[in-house]
């Protein structure tokens, strides 16, 4: 009888030490990786971290100082680029419905129990997770030579990302969502579409609603920074303000501001209403 | 409530959902339509440069060989993409052409014959006939009234084009070129100067030793790895440089934020003060999104992957921040309490009563952030200097090597998918534990 409890017990110690080193085994190899990858990257960068760390504070220190001394200029400046501001936001905007629509269709296709043609599931599947690889800047760059500098570009690069990444989120709350209302408009005729709009998209919509709002959030910081690359908008004049350097820190300063407030504006307003939609009006 | 209230009741309850069923699409139409004159899409068919699509998809799958005569010093060069590196020399002439002294023959897909004799130049189309133009004193001449010339062919006094399926020529007075399109990648393998252009793979291999100095297999990789028009070693380099900039960035965050996580949550930091503002900093470090974090850390480390690393990092720190203290204050505090009875101190009940509660969530987290940061570090590597971003950027301003932008795309695309596999497969074995 004790041999046994022994045995027990020594069996569990053994497995918590065995564990217990695999744990620091783990997390050895990582803080080793991590160290050695910061090392590599330092040599790479054109300016070393030591070196480089006493001066992270000029720029954003001279940009404070100069907008201060122009602080007359700000409310100008601030009304000079809200134009700029709200074609990043239209770029998000319609880059996020146009993707989201386009993600409605793929995941329905794309679900099991759902989907008009079950044997092409794994095809629309690939199609999403092949959107949802290709970083938008691609797609941009690639457009921005063939159509020109400006919105659309941004948007279209986007909109095909969104697509892919809600797609898959989409088929994911498409797969907890009950087949039974869905069967029951089978049985009285109605057809693939009907079945859809009608079974299924009251019980989804408010989940899919609050992950679209998530990526207009994401969508508003990824075209503000297509527009650093050429492709209009908030980031387009950023890039402008800084190339001119000193002189111009007041615009850039305004500039920082405007996108600054505008995430964290967008991102309480999703957040709340986020909220709203999954735990109920009143909670 | 009676029967009747009851039914008003849920009559307009019905009535506005059909009302929010109608309004919403038609919002959602109202703006798309804003949105199309907001974004001047009616002007975007002037201002769209169909024929760069053009270039841009043919250049994908096929590649040009340039022919080309200087009509001021004489003498023939051939060479891939008009690039030194892939000229050819008398020893390896593709066999569609014929180079003489100063004259070139060459023989088309398509059976036409482009004949350049010095300052001559002899092109016979099939199904349209033989054109001839010579590079004067006075400009260009054509043996053809100008007039009557297809809308394929563009002539001026100093220039005359010729567009085909086969091939496009043209003649100023400072070159004659004949570019002549062919399918593929061109040179991927090895460029024109490695003794190993040209032999298949099996000879490679198994075949006698084509470079005396060096065996097969080694000559083979190393003029492979150090191809100077594709630059493999170069590319893998930045796709690790990118890789490494997500992985700081997504580790080095978590690892930042995850200390500061219980400053932020309500049921383990003992002052309200200092939770609030620690989710004030979390917000900051968010809403200064990765863009402004690039540009101002490389005003003070310059370009390069450790910028990119940091911008990852600091950004990141703000989303980890705040999804880590949520999670924290979530745990459950059965477990806490157990342990406190045991007499464990706080680090102890830390240690062993929420470490293990949370790791199954933070773990996730990471990992989705991983892969989305791959694809991050991609385009703060196009801004800030680094990785296979920078590649990208810099092949499309250059406009000509749509070859090398769609290699890399392609190699983009099979790295997100790589990273996005890993980290689904890491999630499955960490968290579910098999």
């Amino acid at each position: 009888m004790s041999t046994t409890t022994v045995d027990i017990r020594d069996a569990y110690f053994d497995l918590v030490r065995r564990r217990r080193l695999y744990g620091g085994l783990i997390l050895l190899i990582l803080v080793v990786l991590l160290v050695s990858g910061f090392g590599v990257a330092n040599d790479r960068n054109a300016g070393g971290f030591l070196p480089g760390l006493p001066q992270v504070l000029d720029f954003p220190a001279d940009v404070i100082a100069e907008a201060w001394e122009r602080r007359a200029e700000l409310p100008g400046h601030l009304v000079k680029f809200f134009p700029a501001l709200i074609e990043t936001i239209n770029i998000a905007a319609v880059s996020t419905l146009i993707g989201g629509l386009i993600a409605v269709v793929l995941s329905t296709l794309s679900t099991r129990g759902l989907a008009r043609w079950p044997r092409l599931i794994p095809v629309f599947r690939r199609t999403m997770d092949l959107m949802r690889a290709v970083p938008e800047i691609v797609i941009a760059l690639v457009l921005i030579f063939v159509l020109g500098g400006g919105p659309v570009p941004a948007a279209i690069a986007i909109a095909f990302h969104t697509s892919g990444a809600l797609g898959k989120l989409f088929s994911e709350v498409n797969e907890n969502a009950d087949l039974k209302p869905l069967e029951g408009l089978a049985s009285v005729g109605a057809n693939w579409s009907q079945r859809i709009a009608i079974g299924l998209i009251p019980q989804v919509a408010p989940n899919w609603l609050s992950y679209a709002l998530l990526r207009f959030e994401i969508n508003i910081r990824a075209s503000a920074i297509l527009g650093f690359v050429g492709a209009g908008g908030i980031g387009y004049e950023l890039k402008n303000a800084i190339s001119w350097g000193q002189g111009q820190f007041g615009q850039a300063a305004a500039i920082f501001l405007l996108l600054f407030l505008t995430i964290v504006a967008f991102d309480q307003l999703s957040s709340a209403v986020r909220h709203r939609l999954t735990h109920g009006a009143k909670a | 409530m009676t029967d009747a209230a009851l039914y008003a009741q849920a009559d307009r309850l019905i009535a506005r959902k059909r009302l929010i069923a109608f309004a919403l699409p038609v919002l959602v139409l109202a703006y798309l339509t804003y949105a199309f004159f907001a974004f001047d899409i009616a002007g975007l068919a002037q201002r769209a440069r169909m024929d760069n699509a053009v270039t841009l998809i043919s250049d994908t799958y096929s590649y040009k060989t340039h022919v080309e005569r200087s009509n001021r010093t004489g003498g023939i060069e051939v060479a891939v993409e008009g690039e030194r590196k892939g000229t050819y020399d008398a020893t390896n002439y593709p066999s569609w052409v014929t180079v003489g002294d100063d004259s070139a023959r060459i023989v088309l897909d398509d059976g036409g014959v482009v004949e350049i004799d010095g300052d001559t130049t002899r092109y016979d189309i099939p199904g349209y006939g033989a054109i001839t133009a010579s590079v004067g004193t006075s400009g260009i001449e054509v043996d053809r009234d100008p007039a009557t010339l297809p809308d394929w062919m563009s002539y001026s006094n100093t220039r005359l084009t010729i567009k085909t399926d086969a091939a496009r020529v043209s003649l100023t007075r400072a070159r004659t070129e004949v570019f002549v399109y062919d399918f593929g990648w061109e040179l991927f393998w090895f460029t024109l100067d490695s003794p190993y252009y040209g032999h298949s793979v099996s000879q490679v291999l198994f075949g006698d030793r084509i470079d005396p100095a060096r065996s097969n297999i080694a000559g083979a990789w190393h003029d492979f790895w150090n191809n100077p028009i594709w630059r493999h070693g170069d590319t893998a380099w930045a796709l690790f440089e990118t890789m490494l900039m997500a992985f700081l960035g997504t580790v080095g965050a978590a690892l930042v934020a995850l200390p500061l996580a219980f400053l932020a949550a309500r049921n383990f930091a003992p002052l309200m003060l200092l939770r609030l503002a620690m989710r004030r900093v979390f917000d900051l470090f968010r809403g200064i999104d990765g863009l402004i974090w690039t540009i101002l850390l490389s005003r003070a480390f310059g370009p390069g992957p450790l910028t990119g690393s940091l911008a990852i990092l600091l950004t990141d720190t703000g989303s980890f921040g705040k999804l880590f203290s949520e999670a924290l204050e979530n745990v459950d505090d059965k477990q806490i309490e157990g342990l406190a009875s045991t007499g464990a101190k706080p680090v102890q009940r830390y240690r062993f009563g929420v470490i293990p509660q949370i790791t199954p969530v933070l773990l996730s987290q990471v990992l989705y952030f991983l892969e989305s940061n791959t694809r991050s570090a991609t385009i703060i590597g196009a801004i800030t200097g680094g990785g296979i971003g920078l590649l990208l950027t810099q092949a499309i301003i250059t406009q000509k090597d749509w070859e090398e932008v769609s290699y890399y795309i392609i190699l983009i695309v099979l790295m997100v998918m790589l990273m996005d596999s890993l980290s689904g497969w890491l999630r499955r074995k960490l968290i579910k534990g098999d």
